[in-house]
């Protein structure tokens, strides 16, 4: 059990900076999210894209933008929990017992979701027959190349990862490359090794076709594969893989007893506290009226909740306001004075 | 001002009356049309916002622009006449235009 002043759901820009508010005013915080990286939608959607509407940074990448963020939290010690998903969030007494998707738990008497639209998670085929296969001879992601040795491997998507790996497993699978239209997305060098693969019959490549059905006892047997003009196609397959990137599902925060909006949470203006005391939404998955969803509105409503986050995790403190430019306990924390 | 006609799954129909320079999104999510989540707001980050386009309608619409069909291929089921609904900007040309809505975005 991990006790600690207040856990953050979400490790994009705005989990950073309420991170970085917290340990200022000198709590202690810990960070839980479903990605294996830090820097959510920023890493996950739009790495490389420029942004232009951050205060006085001209323009940065999402890359760019997650790198800056977590060496401004360099001076404080902040402990991540990636690829986990926080499952359960329950009162116990004045705290809230948190459990994540690895067992890891939590006693905390704040709770901070800055989880952007929810937890990512890979887009599925659409055909339902599909779930049968899944995590045993259908994946949407790769853990172990080793099983796929020597088998039919059929792999769906048109950007780096479907490449990648039709690329990596035409060593030794043989492999079925399917796309739903003739341009891909990926890499230009990586589409460019692709193409040899085919001419040389390493790979074989449909594009215009979609996944249709799945058959097979136990085990996966074949596919069928479906083309824009409803033609179909069987396709023998030991293993099917799916990239289709990932999509945001709201997720457990849905069961914790929380004021919904569609999928964001109503929070009031001043402290960004949900109905439940304690805990609290902001950035992208908070809603009040004029609600900006806006990377810098993020940015304030981290730094009040991080403010009321003091009075529960400090009830006997009174909590003073500082500049980082004159207090020397601020400064001190940073790092800056002894 | 155009009327848009949203059918959804169910084949229920909504038509509304959409102001020019909203987008064709925008005009389901402010008038609650059930089946567009529109999970990036517009950003043409996250395929929730997917509508079918008839024959006829999708060729008079404005060209996707770079990075949709890329954004489609992430969509739930998208077929050749697949757009993101974010990235059809309504005008008085594009009245009477009717959109079929997707089982499901994700």
């Amino acid at each position: 059990m991990n006790k600690t002043d207040a856990l953050i759901i979400g490790a994009g820009p705005t989990g950073l900076f309420t991170a970085h508010q917290l340990k200022l005013i000198g709590l202690d915080c810990e960070i839980v999210d479903n990605l294996d990286k830090i820097g959510g939608q920023c890493i996950e959607l739009y790495p490389d894209k420029p942004i232009y509407d951050i205060p006085a940074v001209p323009e940065c990448t999402g890359e760019e933008l997650t790198n800056n963020l977590i060496s401004q939290l360099k001076p404080f010690d902040i402990k991540f929990h990636l690829s986990e998903r926080v499952e359960e969030v329950k009162k116990e007494d004045t705290s809230w017992f948190v459990k994540t998707s690895s067992g890891n738990s939590f006693l905390t008497p704040n709770v901070i979701i800055a989880g952007g639209v929810g937890s990512f998670e890979p887009r599925k085929f659409a055909p339902k027959e599909c779930e049968k296969y899944e995590n045993k001879s259908l994946f949407y992601s790769v853990k172990d190349k080793k099983i796929f040795k020597g088998k039919t491997v059929s792999i769906f998507g048109g950007g780096d990862s479907a490449l990648d790996w039709a690329i990596e497993l035409s060593k030794d699978c043989k492999i079925n490359l399917i796309h739903r239209r003739d341009e891909f997305r990926g890499a230009q060098a990586t589409v460019d090794k692709m193409q040899e693969l085919v001419k040389s019959g390493k790979i074989n490549l449909f594009t215009k076709y979609q996944m249709a059905n799945a058959q097979g006892d136990q085990k996966l047997e074949s596919i069928d594969i479906k083309h824009d003009n409803n033609e179909i196609k069987n396709l023998k397959s030991d293993y099917v893989l799916g990239f289709f990137g990932l999509i945001m599902q709201l997720g457990p925060i849905a069961n914790w007893g929380l004021n919904l909006n569609k999928k964001t949470i109503e929070v009031d203006t001043e402290k960004f506290e949900t109905n439940q005391k304690g805990i609290y939404a902001v950035g992208d998955i908070c809603n009040y009226p004029g609600k900006l969803k806006l990377i810098l509105s993020g940015f304030h409503e981290g730094a009040l909740a991080a403010r009321a986050c003091f009075k529960l995790a400090r009830p006997n403190e009174k909590y003073r306001f500082e500049f980082t430019t004159t207090s020397s306990n601020l400064l001190k924390r940073l790092g800056k004075k002894e | 001002m155009a009327k848009i006609t949203y059918i959804t799954h169910e084949n229920e129909k909504h038509t509304i009356e959409v102001q020019n320079g909203l987008t064709v999104m925008e005009g389901a999510v402010q008038n609650n049309i059930p089946g567009i989540d529109a999970d990036c707001g517009g950003g043409m980050a996250c395929a929730t916002c997917h509508v079918y386009v008839k024959e006829d309608w999708f060729n008079k619409l404005p060209k996707k622009e770079d990075g949709e069909d890329d954004m489609l291929d992430m969509a739930f089921e998208p077929k050749t006449n697949s757009r993101l609904s974010c990235q059809i900007i309504v005008s008085d040309e594009i009245d009477g235009l009717e959109v079929n809505i997707p089982s499901k975005q994700a």
